[in-house]
């Protein structure tokens, strides 16, 4: 038998209802921002987690298959690790620059932030430039998707963090334009904090698959 | 007598192998119209479509219902839509369901039975698919959406605007199905759609493409919501509501949520990877290059089995909601109760296998396995026992909600005890794919999910539209339900036991017909309590007057009962604030009174017809990539995209409701609770 | 055994009232173990069962709203000997259930040696088991017999309590492997082999079946299996080996056509090696069989010819001398040699590409 109906009262009695708005009254924009973000902030995360289990599954169907060739080409094969090491180069490097561009937000230089995202930006096409250049390729010698299992993991796991990636540089565009438009506002602010998780889990992702698709793949 | 006529015997009959720059697969052969009954479906949903078309046009609703049903991002009228969706869902997948039972009978009975393997396998296909993700899974989501937040004290979700696209991704998921059974085919793969059947080279039709496109649509919009809610649980408690204040109801949605969050992301990669071996060739899950369509069936299992319990926590949480009020009474065992939930999420995830122990795992492997999952059943047991000692010294009203309660508590161990002894690998192996297996599932999801559904639509209907839902009415569906549950499905437990096997089509002799016959009696009795369900909202809108009830017509005990039923549009004029578990019982026991000035403008989300949009444009891609109609694929990807970047280039998203009309809402009272002075 | 007593009158009950719970009452040893673990396992859940429901059913009359009598304690939330027997009751029936379920499913393993032919019955040493090689096909089963060089289609036979030693696979979609009356099932997957352990103890045609739905025939897809004495037996391979029919590539190719209901098919002569080429899914075609398949992945691959040429390295696997094959592979690994052969010797592990010369005849 419990008694905690019975336990008691806080001093002054029980307070129902909230029956001020203290926020209000303090400029309601400040606090509604704030509590909005937070929430956003939890929400990108766990749908990055949930992104991450897309990957983790596309990971080990890649652990699966990944030395069923058919009696086709391995890794060994088919990757310039030499190009592949360039283009995760550009992929660090625009994690960093992003970092600047938040920095840069985050004391409110408006154009030193825009120029890191555009230097971001482009990095993140240089990558998807060598990217489509490296399927081409693949696609040359016949390596296609449905070449073997190996290459169909292969292809789909790389081609959806590139697709990720392709998504990323869209956003980025738009919310530059988005911060030419209304400046560095909270709504904004968010915006690309939540790119800025989006970017860096992109490239945790590709070093991820750096090291267990191309690097194990040659190496083994 | 050997019969290898074409249209018999390949696989996926209808394969359309052109396909025209313009028009992809579609031509003038897409109609299974050639089928009678196909025929007299499509007949019938065109009359009953341009009834209600007409009907909405004649009363004009339609502006009416753009602007205050589809394009709302209220969570009350979107949990709403999500039962509406359910209900109509819910008729089509009994309808499927009906046509099996009357053909295995007759089939059984020694007549050929009136359905072509190749249709037959499509019902049994679609019923699957439809009874569990848009069957199912809407009515739970809707009993999240509308009661969640009201019973934390929150005025909205997380994202409202997120919610309203959900809602309507499982709409174009929806949509696609039914346009299946009309134009083209549906899979005929059984509803998990195991490759290499479900391939390209088995099942070169359409069939498969609306399966893919309707799921990995859908799929997208249930874990979006599952974020949604989760974080609205974690952000947006009253504040005092700590963890374990929290209703049963909102530990099983957070509990469930999160579920969601970890398991349809797995269904997402798994669809998308067999969409990609029909669509770009890849070799995942062919029997060819390398494939493996046994790692298909370990990862759609790591879904599925979490999905088991995506749809039953919630179900048990109603339960939980609804044994204490009527038994007017605390309920028992409150903290176990939250940590079976808890113990049922984590095991969830560990059980997979045993949905396969026949496939030679081996014996270490297929122990373990059977071990976890015989584990489950000691937190279920656990909070079975809590709702009965939660009985033991109440007062017992037997209203609507609490007799579906009683008859899921005593339908469900017998459900819970079938599948214990299906987790035994040995006795799988002679019971695997079986109607003993077919009647164990309908057990607990009947007597578990769905029992809990019409309770859940009884309890809370009144704080929904501020009327009760009719009693006799509810009697006829109740027992229409309970009693042909009982008749339709022991007997599959005991053809089962008879060693017949699931999705057959023909039976060699009519040893099995009697018990066949049974079923579809039994079935013929859930027909009637679905009928007298439906007959009992439209006879309760009828007679609403009749039904009105006050804002607490249960006398409640968690938060949602302590607003207006129905709750005006920002739930709460004030915030609650929390001190106790079942926090409105303690107010009313504390005797709180509503304020009744001092009210503040609410801070509130615009209205977008975003949601909609969107999904409709994705319908349409969807369409056009199962008819590999390319350009109309690309060009409606674009539209969603574009519509998408456009929206988020509104910036003028809410607003406040002044403090005036607040004052006006509540000045027309709530009976609940006395006012302040 | 009280418990068994209670079973065996349960399923008396039930075939008294006019039914036939195969599954509680079969004719092999094997499925006669699984069926009255379903009865051992029964017996243990009612245990909790039973006082459940009698519970619900006493505590949903006796405290109804009417009964004023009833004791009523509406702030009564919490015992703490009631949540131990709460936890602990189920609890310990699973600590049961979870012993005879691991006892269980390791004697009952079917990839296993039988441990003995029925319950009173011990395995003769000196007897080999039967080995039948199973096919599950669109929609039809075919049986192979390597101890006669025999094959039928929709329709099996073995010699009463002697052991059968099935090996099964697919040349099509996933089926299920199941005679009620004489063990579980077991699932056929192309290009994999699975394996059944079990034996028939009377004498009798029992049904067979696919218990995995596999497409448009499958409610066809049946057999009668014979369980006959050890001349019965011997007749009916005659029978068989008097057909004409060779099951060779070509005939193996036009069994592939989806056929329902398929018509008994007697095969007097198989063909050498056609099994391995069956499970390895190049029977009949040019592909290249997957046992040399996974030779060359584990090798490393077949590099870029390989996408092109993969002809180039059919019947690596059923060579004599392997080591000059890999020469041809890949000149370039001669150095490696010694990894090579280990790797070769490592690829009986491997879960799929079983391939034994078998005796064919």
């Amino acid at each position: 038998m419990t008694a905690s109906l019975a336990g008691p009262a806080p001093e002054g009695g029980y307070q129902f209802y909230v029956t001020e708005d203290p926020h209000h009254h303090e400029g309601h924009d400040d606090h509604d921002e704030h509590h909005h973000e937070t929430g956003t902030r939890l929400g990108f995360w766990i749908y990055l987690m949930s992104d991450c289990l897309i990957f983790g599954i596309l990971f080990a169907v890649h652990a699966v298959l990944g030395t069923s060739y058919a009696a086709g080409p391995s890794p060994a094969d088919l990757f310039e690790i030499d190009k592949i090491l360039l283009s995760t180069f550009f992929l660090l490097f625009s994690s960093i620059t992003y970092g600047f561009a938040v920095i840069n937000m985050q004391q409110d230089k408006q154009r030193a932030m825009m120029l890191w995202l555009i230097v971001t930006g482009l990095f993140g096409g240089a990558f998807l430039v060598m990217e489509v250049l490296e399927f081409q390729h693949l696609w040359h010698l016949g390596a296609g998707p449905g070449a073997s299992a190996f290459l169909s993991s292969f292809w789909i796991l790389v081609g959806t963090h590139g697709l990720h990636v392709t998504c990323g540089s869209i956003w980025l565009v738009v919310l530059l334009v988005q911060v030419q438009m209304h400046g560095l506002t909270h709504e904004n602010k968010r915006r690309i904090m939540c790119l800025s998780l989006f970017w860096h889990f992109l490239d945790l992702i590709w070093i991820g698959v750096f090291s267990f698709v191309y690097l194990t793949g040659v190496l083994l | 007598m050997a019969s290898p006529t074409a249209s018999t015997a390949a696989h996926g009959a209808d394969a359309v192998n052109t396909t025209h720059w313009f028009w992809g697969k579609l031509g003038w052969d897409i109609f299974p119209f050639y089928d009678p009954i196909i025929l007299g479906t499509f007949i019938g949903t065109c009359l009953l479509g341009v009834a209600v078309v007409g009907a909405i046009t004649y009363f004009r609703l339609w502006g009416y219902l753009w602007k205050e049903w589809f394009t709302s991002i209220d969570h009350k009228k979107i949990g709403i839509m999500y039962m509406i969706l359910g209900v109509i869902m819910l008729v089509r997948g009994f309808a499927d369901a009906l046509l099996m039972r009357l053909h295995q009978a007759l089939a059984s009975a020694g007549y050929v039975g009136f359905l072509p393997a190749y249709h037959y396998d499509q019902v049994f296909t679609v019923h699957g698919v439809i009874m569990i993700f848009f069957v199912a899974m809407p009515f739970v989501t809707g009993f999240m959406n509308y009661v969640m937040p009201l019973q934390i004290g929150a005025r909205d979700v997380a994202f409202p605007f997120l919610n309203n696209f959900s809602f309507w991704l499982t709409v174009s998921g929806a949509v696609l199905i039914m346009i299946s059974l009309f134009v083209g085919e549906f899979a005929a793969t059984g509803w998990l759609a195991y490759p290499p059947l479900s391939g390209l080279t088995f099942s070169p039709g359409v069939g498969m493409d609306y399966y893919l496109w309707s799921l990995n649509i859908a799929g997208i919009g249930t874990t979006l919501s599952g974020i949604n809610l989760v974080v609205t649980l974690v952000k947006m408690r009253a504040p005092g509501m700590t963890w374990m204040k929290m209703p049963v109801f909102c530990w099983t949605t957070l509990c469930t949520n999160v579920l969601i969050v970890a398991t349809f992301p797995v269904l997402s990669a798994t669809l998308a990877l067999l969409t990609a071996d029909r669509y770009l060739g890849t070799h995942f899950f062919t029997n060819e290059m390398g494939g493996n369509p046994m790692m298909y069936v370990n990862l759609i299992w790591i879904w599925g089995h979490p999905e088991v319990y995506i749809l039953t926590l919630p179900i048990f949480g109603i339960y939980s909601e609804i044994v204490p009020t009527f038994c007017k009474k605390r309920l028992f065992g409150y903290t176990s109760m939250v940590y079976a939930t808890c113990v049922i999420m984590i095991l969830s995830y560990i059980v997979w296998l045993h949905h396969f122990f026949t496939m030679g795992a081996g014996a270490d492997v297929n122990s373990f396995f059977g071990i976890t999952t015989m584990i489950i059943s000691i937190p279920t047991g656990a909070k079975l026992f809590n709702w009965l000692f939660t009985m033991y010294k109440g007062r017992i009203h037997y209203e609507l909600p609490m007799l579906w309660t009683v008859a899921f508590m005593l339908t469900f161990v017998v459900g819970g005890m079938t599948g214990v002894l299906l987790a035994v690998p040995p006795a799988d192996y002679v019971l695997h794919n079986s109607l003993f297996l077919v009647a164990h599932f309908h057990n607990v999801i009947i007597g578990g999910v769905v029992f809990g559904i019409f309770a859940g639509i009884n309890y809370w209907w009144p704080k929904a539209f501020g009327f009760k839902l009719h009693r006799g009415w509810g009697l006829v569906s109740f027992w229409g339900w309970v009693v042909g549950f009982w008749f339709a499905f022991m007997p599959l437990y005991i053809l089962g036991l008879m060693g017949v096997t699931r999705r057959l089509s023909q039976f060699e002799d009519t040893f099995y017909g009697i018990y066949f016959l049974i079923a579809l009696v039994g079935a013929l009795m859930i027909g009637v309590g679905v009928l007298a369900f439906v007959m009992q909202i439209v006879v309760s809108i009828w007679k609403r007057e009749e039904l009105k009830v006050g804002d607490d017509p249960w006398g409640g005990r968690t938060l949602e009962w302590s607003t207006t039923s129905p709750p005006p549009y920002y739930n709460f004029a004030f915030s609650p604030r929390v001190y106790e578990l079942d926090s409105w019982h303690h107010m009313k026991t504390e005797g709180a009174a509503r304020p009744t000035k001092g009210f503040v403008p609410i801070h509130m989300p615009h209205y977008t017809s975003s949601g909609i949009v969107i999904s409709g444009f994705m319908t349409v891609m969807g369409f056009a990539l199962i008819w590999h109609v390319w350009w109309l694929a690309a060009l409606t990807f674009f539209a969603s995209l574009v519509w998408g970047i456009a929206h988020t280039f509104n910036y003028n998203r809410d607003y406040y409701v002044p403090a005036e009309e607040v004052r006006a809402i509540e000045a027309a009272g709530n009976t609940s609770i006395p006012a302040a002075e | 055994m009280w418990v068994f007593r209670i079973g065996l009158s349960l399923a008396l009950f039930f075939s008294l009232s006019g039914c036939n719970l195969v599954v509680l009452s079969p004719s092999g040893d094997i499925a006669a173990q699984q069926g009255d673990l379903i009865v051992y396992a029964t017996v243990l859940m009612l245990i909790v069962i039973i006082p459940v429901t009698a519970l619900t059913i006493f505590f949903a009359l006796h405290y109804k709203q009417s009964n004023e009598d009833a004791a009523y304690e509406p702030e009564w939330d919490h015992s703490v000997s009631l949540e131990i027997v709460v936890w602990a009751v189920p609890l310990a029936i699973i600590i049961c259930l979870a012993g005879l379920t691991w006892v269980a499913t390791h004697r009952l393993e079917p990839y296993d040696d039988l441990k003995r032919i029925s319950e009173d019955t011990q395995i003769d040493p000196n007897v080999t088991p039967l080995e039948v090689q199973v096919v599950a096909m669109d929609w039809k089963w075919l049986f192979l017999y390597p101890e006669f060089g025999i094959a039928t289609v929709n329709e099996a036979a073995a010699i009463v309590d002697r052991p059968v030693e099935w090996k099964i696979t697919s040349a099509t979609v996933m089926n299920a492997f199941y005679i009620p009356e004489m063990a579980g099932m077991i699932y056929a997957m192309a290009g994999m082999q699975t394996e059944l352990n079990a034996v028939i103890n009377a004498p009798g045609v029992y049904e067979g079946f696919s218990a995995n739905y596999s497409g448009n025939g499958f409610s066809d897809m049946r057999f009668d299996f014979h369980a006959l004495d050890e001349a019965g037996f011997e007749a009916w391979v005659k029978e068989v080996k008097d057909a004409p029919n060779t099951l060779d590539q070509h005939s193996y190719t036009e069994l592939q056509v989806p056929t329902t209901a398929h018509d008994v098919t007697y095969f007097g002569t198989t063909e050498d090696g056609i099994w391995d080429k069956i499970l390895n899914m190049c029977a009949g075609t040019n592909e290249l069989c997957l046992n040399d398949m996974k030779m060359v992945d584990a090798l490393g691959g077949g590099g870029l010819d390989g996408l092109y040429n993969r002809e180039l390295f059919r019947g690596l696997c059923s060579a004599d001398d392997p080591e000059s094959l890999f020469l041809l592979l890949k000149p370039e690994h001669d150095p490696h040699k010694g990894e090579i052969l280990s790797a070769v010797n490592h690829l009986p592990a491997l879960p799929l590409a079983q391939s034994q010369p078998e005796a064919q005849n």
